[in-house]
């Protein structure tokens, strides 16, 4: 899938609006024995910080325990995962490691962070009047901002390979434009809560992606 | 083409080197806050990306653009960090990247005993072999 996900943000680097698009399922689930040969680092979840093995990466969080989900790095029963797992009892154990989603609160940091790094940018330009940061490469993602004359940033998450999405970022302002702010319940710098405008913007997302891989199978 | 200016930084932020060719601004702030600010951007973008990136395994970032310059980026695994900004039109240069950190770097500042690592580079030897390398580049 082309586009990953979009974000709008308000002239003052509060998220407005997104939309996630992909749900790549990549959790794995194994059984291990006594030692866990897996280091784990305990912050508000479980994370994976030593010891990549079968596909369970540095970064992963841990989801669940023998089939059982945590919730808040504890099982069900109430017992403490990190303690469940001291226990050489209590093995073989079979652990699922997974990413867990951005939440809500986590993208409206990402959102505030970019918006302070597009103004950063502008200003440890070698050029002069130069614009803030427009495409940002990753080796496993492409961002692409686009700002209105008005402040306001609309954001894609794209592909690596993905080329410019100008025409893209445009059409989404128009959409905008045409189905946020001209719904008289919508007040300006507020979260986007419109259908019209959401289901207009899955359509068009879907018009581009069919067009993208239609490129790339030729 | 154009290559406005090279930074290097070490992995506690310092930095160590920062030479420019065609800069046309100036940031009206004193270098060392010039440098301050870059790494902290550079930090932030890593984190930033790190934890966006919805697939895993190697999430590095490369470059970013804006509409006058675009700024590359390549991190060793010691945490060396060299950026460098030039115009739009230079595409993927991590491997040019790469060369000064191997070529250059590691040639006349490792195996040099007299430079200290980790204090900005005063040896004019490097200085001179990166120019001549940096002048040498087909997109200078």
């Amino acid at each position: 899938m082309a586009i990953q996900s979009v974000f709008i943000l308000n002239k003052a680097g509060g998220l407005i609006y997104h939309t996630d698009r992909y749900n790549s399922k990549n959790d794995v689930e194994k059984t291990f024995g006594y030692p866990l040969d897996i280091v784990l680092k305990e912050d508000d979840k479980l994370t994976v910080i030593f010891g990549e093995r079968d596909g369970i990466k540095v970064g992963f969080s841990l989801l669940a325990v023998n089939g059982e989900e945590l919730s808040n790095k504890q099982l069900p029963n109430g017992t403490d995962a990190l303690d469940f797992l001291k226990d050489p009892n209590n093995y073989p154990v079979s652990l699922k490691f997974g990413r867990i989603k951005l939440k809500t609160n986590e993208k409206i940091m990402f959102a505030s962070m970019f918006h302070t790094l597009f103004a950063i940018s502008t200003k440890l330009s070698p050029e002069q009047k130069s614009s803030g940061i427009q495409v940002l490469e990753t080796e496993s993602f492409k961002l692409h901002c686009y700002q209105t004359a008005t402040g306001v940033k609309f954001l894609v998450l794209t592909d690596p390979k993905q080329g410019p999405m100008d025409n893209f970022l445009k059409r989404f302002h128009e959409l905008y434009t045409d189905y946020a702010l001209k719904n008289p319940f919508y007040s300006l710098e507020m979260p986007i809560r419109c259908e019209l405008f959401d289901t207009n913007l899955q359509k068009t997302m879907e018009q581009v992606e069919r067009a993208t891989t239609q490129y790339s199978n030729e | 083409m154009t290559v406005y200016n090279i930074y290097i930084f070490n992995r506690e932020g310092t930095c160590l080197y920062y030479y420019e060719w065609n800069r046309r601004t100036d940031c009206n702030m004193p270098k060392y806050e010039e440098f301050k600010l870059l790494h902290g951007m550079l930090f932030s973008i890593k984190s930033f990306v790190t934890r966006l990136s919805p697939i895993d395994g190697k999430n590095s970032f490369i470059s970013y653009r804006t509409n006058k310059y675009k700024l590359h980026f390549y991190e060793t695994p010691t945490g060396l960090k060299f950026v460098m900004n030039t115009d739009l039109a230079v595409e993927n240069i991590q491997d040019t990247l790469h060369d000064i950190y191997n070529k250059i770097y590691v040639e006349y500042i490792v195996k040099n005993p007299l430079c200290k690592l980790n204090e900005p580079i005063q040896s004019s030897l490097f200085r001179t072999k990166l120019d001549e390398h940096v002048k040498s580049l087909p997109f200078y």
